[in-house]
């Protein structure tokens, strides 16, 4: 009996798993190959990655940490970001209660694999509104170049 | 204070996707505070709104991108935040107090003077 409901495509397990693909195709991406260090969704702090023909523009989504304290490295390629966020929770009374604690608290650690054309010695790093934006400048030898005909 | 799945108020469609913030949520004797990570939303387009016992918190996240830039990587996809929250008619809601820095929100929710505990004295007879 049990055996049935797990194999009928219609059965609850196949609804769940539909479910779940369909969860995984919305926020994260499947088919595609990952990165070797990547890591399952939801850590901290939150990466983007953009390019630009000039530098390679990594945004971590870092909310709350005191930014003179964050640890950003370039290290043989590999941008790391590291921190702590301490926690807030008040020292509150007997009566005080916790009734959401979804928030990140503690030691953070982020990597992003760098192509190779970016220069280490040219990265620049400012954190506004919560989101540290660290730029890479590419090497002048790899920017597209117009060739003169002669 | 219970989460409000969706809240469909006509002048936005609901069908925009939006990101639900993470929060903290501490309740002391006098009221309740509540903490949201809202990475990437300015000041300016933070809005903040209590209508009847709802309170919603929304954010346009606004990067700083360069020019010609395409995106490589993402984890965070949508442009929005959004979520909404139910009152308990104890709170006061002519007195929150809001706080927004490096894209946390603090948000103070005081408790009616007169919910407030007292204590109270047990007369022996």
């Amino acid at each position: 009996m049990y055996e049935s409901l797990l194999n009928s495509p219609s059965g609850l397990f196949a609804e769940l798993e539909r479910l779940q693909r369909e969860m995984q195709q919305t926020f994260g991406s499947v088919g595609r190959p990952g990165s070797i260090r990547a890591v399952a969704s939801g850590a901290f702090p939150a990466i983007n990655v953009g390019s630009t023909p000039g530098a390679v523009e990594i945004y971590a989504f870092a909310p709350g940490v005191d930014a003179s304290k964050v640890d950003v490295q370039v290290d043989r390629g590999v941008l790391t970001i590291s921190g702590e966020r301490p926690g807030e929770r008040p020292q509150g009374d007997e009566k005080s209660a916790v009734y959401a604690s979804e928030r990140f608290a503690g030691r953070f650690k982020r990597t992003v694999s760098l192509p190779d054309d970016v220069d280490p010695d040219r990265v620049t790093a400012r954190y506004r509104d919560g989101v540290l934006h660290v730029s890479v400048a590419r090497r002048e030898s790899t920017l597209p170049k117009r060739i003169e005909i002669q | 204070m219970n989460d409000k799945q969706q809240v469909t108020r006509g002048e936005r469609p609901a069908d925009v996707p939006t990101l639900m913030p993470r929060i903290d949520v501490f309740e002391d004797s006098a009221g309740i505070t509540l903490l949201a990570d809202l990475p990437g939303v300015p000041k300016d387009r933070l809005e903040l709104r209590v209508e009847g016992d709802t309170l919603q918190v929304e954010g346009e996240i606004l990067p700083d991108t360069p020019e010609g830039m395409e995106a490589v990587y993402a984890e965070i996809r949508v442009g929005r935040y959004r979520r909404a929250f139910t009152l308990s008619s104890e709170l006061d809601t002519s007195r929150i107090e809001a706080q927004f820095r490096d894209g946390v929100l603090k948000l103070r929710i005081p408790k009616h003077e007169h919910a407030q505990p007292r204590r109270i004295e047990v007369q022996v007879a």
